[in-house]
């Protein structure tokens, strides 16, 4: 039932019982629920039933190289800013396998993995984090070669964003132009209102499946008055300490000679945590394994980071041996050659690589400390 | 919306149909779809060969593009895979995902004068290219092939070079770093090769395939005779853990070695290679 051309989408004002009854009709209609909630001192992104699994009360602060949960003191659901990791988890799984094989009288024979199971509805996607979604769905949607892992779970997922009311210290979506209102590709969308009278959830359809879903949750419908208040709440997040210097950061790939490269070398540990955490690093590396005998082979996908020596190896020595270069290369793919690859920034503003440096790395600060460099040349 | 796509990341098995060992550590394979059926590819394509239970490595297929009943893999063992690999003989069977990758655009050169410059294995991807050119002989103006080698033993490809070397219509030369038994050919670096000319440089296309210094040698030495750089072409190695532009790992400035490449213009990363560990 597509709305009639010149009205408004679906919107509904609901309760935190309203919500709990749209996760259950996500559920019956059976997709996976994927959601927040608190593990390992954390909000990570995992299965959840109801809303009681879900982090109430659950706040966040991060900086550089610092990340603790605090107690809110209310009853907000979302009321942290961006999950540990993002949804790369459960879309583009850390690891996954190719095929196995087995040995036969005659050499071998392959058996392609079974697709996956239930499709996933993916609940509190941020604005930046749909973002990464978009950006990881161009990498894996080549039109030659597309993952068909990655568009089978994204093509059958569910959308749930959540819109942030509020930027964490880490945050920069602002200046990438991701957030903090989230762009195209979800299905529904909330705004939490946390008030006296307590939290409510502005809710709005974007996707016939999206609107089918939220009539079932029988919310009330929502006022102008409400989405008004909902857009001027997330307008607030956009307030933000960070900010990316993107003219600066879209021509990184100009300057492999800068001294700022020797400069952060001295102070990165190439863990890759950045790259594990970034929501759109899509580098994998391939593992084979076989059972002690050798009849039974496997072949794995995993996640992989430029910033190992390993990463660049051909026969004779890794290209990239130097922190410098192995740096250089994670932020100019980022920021840079990534537009020419795929007509967008790799980068999407959530601050994660900040948030988990050991160091506290600053992405924005090296484009930064580039960009007065560079200012004035031309 | 169609039907979510193969996965390229899946291998089709190939039988061996004939190994050849050219010297100590290079070999030949010749490889047969075991379903039936032939393999196009354009020359300066690679594949990704997987053997069971060891791993897959990117390798540039090395025989005539002219016959499809036939695919053929020139490997240096030097890793675990391409030693695995070394290891099977005629009858087992390997995967094979392909072809990938960009082509020698060889019929560009048409009217041209051409000329190859290889060195060492770097001559094993540049073959399908000279065996287009041979198969089209009245296609093109001359036809060079530079090669040079790290000792007389280290010639690949000696007999065929040797053949090619009698044809009345083709000039080959070899040059070796480092002379040992009787060697009384050429010693030093290709380049030397490059500037005794020999072409008309205004009318050259050249096609520059070997290891990334020799190639940046290579390719200023041919621009120094006057052949422009958008007339040159050389063939790029990086780590390959898909082939297909999925993994990362091949990434040098903005392109993906294994789909923008292997073969570029010289003049589309003539900057690129002035970078130290890009």
């Amino acid at each position: 039932m597509p709305a009639a051309e010149g009205t408004a989408p679906l919107a509904v004002i609901l309760d935190q019982a309203g919500l709990d009854g749209l996760l259950t009709a996500i559920r019956a209609k059976g997709w996976r629920t994927i959601g927040p909630r608190v593990a390992d001192d954390a909000v990570i992104y995992d299965e959840i039933e109801t809303v009681a699994d879900l982090p109430m009360g659950v706040g966040d602060e991060q900086k550089g190289g610092y990340y603790r949960l605090k107690a809110r003191g209310d009853q907000a659901l979302f009321g942290y800013t961006s999950g540990a990791q993002g949804w790369k988890r459960v879309l583009y799984p850390p690891r996954q396998k190719l095929f196995s094989a087995k040995r036969t009288a005659s050499g071998f024979t392959i058996d392609p993995m079974a697709q996956p199971d239930a499709p996933l509805a993916l609940i509190g996607v941020r604005a930046c984090e749909m973002a990464a979604i978009n950006v990881q769905a161009k990498v894996f949607g080549d039109k030659d070669f597309a993952d068909p892992g990655y568009q089978g779970r994204l093509k059958g997922a569910l959308i749930v964003a959540v819109e942030c009311t509020r930027a964490g210290d880490t945050c920069f979506c602002d200046s990438m132009g991701t957030g903090p209102e989230v762009g195209t590709g979800y299905d529904i969308k909330l705004v939490e209102m946390v008030g006296k009278a307590g939290v409510t959830y502005v809710a709005t359809a974007a996707t016939d499946k999206g609107a089918k879903l939220l009539k079932a949750a029988k919310g009330k419908p929502a006022a102008e008055a409400d989405l008004a208040a909902a857009a001027k709440a997330v307008k607030a997040a956009a307030k933000q300490s960070r900010k990316m210097e993107t003219a600066t950061s879209a021509k990184l790939k100009d300057v492999p000679e800068h001294a700022r490269w020797d400069q952060v070398a001295a102070r990165c540990m190439t863990c890759g945590n950045c790259t594990m955490v970034c929501p759109t690093c899509f580098c994998t590396t391939v593992e084979d394994v076989t059972d002690l005998k050798g009849d039974h082979a496997e072949r794995w996908r995993k996640w992989d980071s430029c910033f190992t020596v390993d990463f660049s190896y051909i026969h004779g020595g890794a290209i990239r041996t130097e922190v410098r270069s192995r740096y250089r290369q994670w932020i100019t793919h980022k920021l840079s050659t990534w537009h020419d690859q795929f007509g967008q920034a790799g980068c999407v503003g959530c601050g994660r690589c900040i948030t988990w440096c050991p160091v506290g790395i600053d992405i924005t600060e090296e484009v930064a400390a580039i960009h007065d460099s560079t200012k004035g040349r031309k | 919306m169609t039907a979510v796509p193969r996965d390229p990341m899946l291998p089709v098995l190939f039988r061996i149909e004939k190994v050849r060992r050219d010297l100590s550590d290079t070999f030949t394979m010749e490889l047969v779809p075991e379903a039936g059926g032939e393999f196009s590819f354009k020359p300066g394509q690679f594949n990704m060969l997987y053997v069971f239970g060891v791993g897959e490595i990117p390798i540039s297929i090395s025989g005539d593009p002219g016959d499809r009943s036939v695919l053929v893999h020139t490997t240096r063992a030097v890793g675990a895979v391409s030693s695995a690999l070394d290891s099977l003989k005629a009858g087992d069977q390997i995967g094979v995902r392909g072809p990938y990758g960009t082509a020698w655009p060889i019929e560009s050169a048409y009217g041209q004068d051409v000329v190859f410059v290889a060195g060492g294995v770097g001559l094993a991807p540049l073959r399908p290219a000279i065996y287009h050119a041979m198969n089209n002989r009245e296609r093109y103006g001359k036809v060079m092939v530079l090669y040079g080698a790290r000792t007389p033993e280290d010639i690949l490809f000696k007999k065929e070079l040797e053949r090619w070397r009698g044809r009345f219509d083709m000039d080959v030369l070899v040059t070796v770093d480092r002379a040992t038994g009787k060697w009384s050919g050429n010693v030093g670096v290709v380049t030397n090769l490059v500037a005794r000319g020999g072409f008309d440089p205004l009318h050259t296309t050249a096609f520059v395939c070997g290891p990334e210094v020799m190639m940046r040698y290579g390719a200023s030495a041919l621009e120094k005779k006057g052949v422009a750089r958008d007339t040159i072409w050389i063939s790029m190695e990086r780590n390959m853990k898909c082939g297909v532009g999925l993994c990362g790992h091949c990434q040098w400035g903005s392109h993906f070695v294994c789909k923008d490449g292997p073969v570029f213009r010289y003049d589309s990363v003539a900057d690129l290679f002035q970078v130290r560990e890009l």
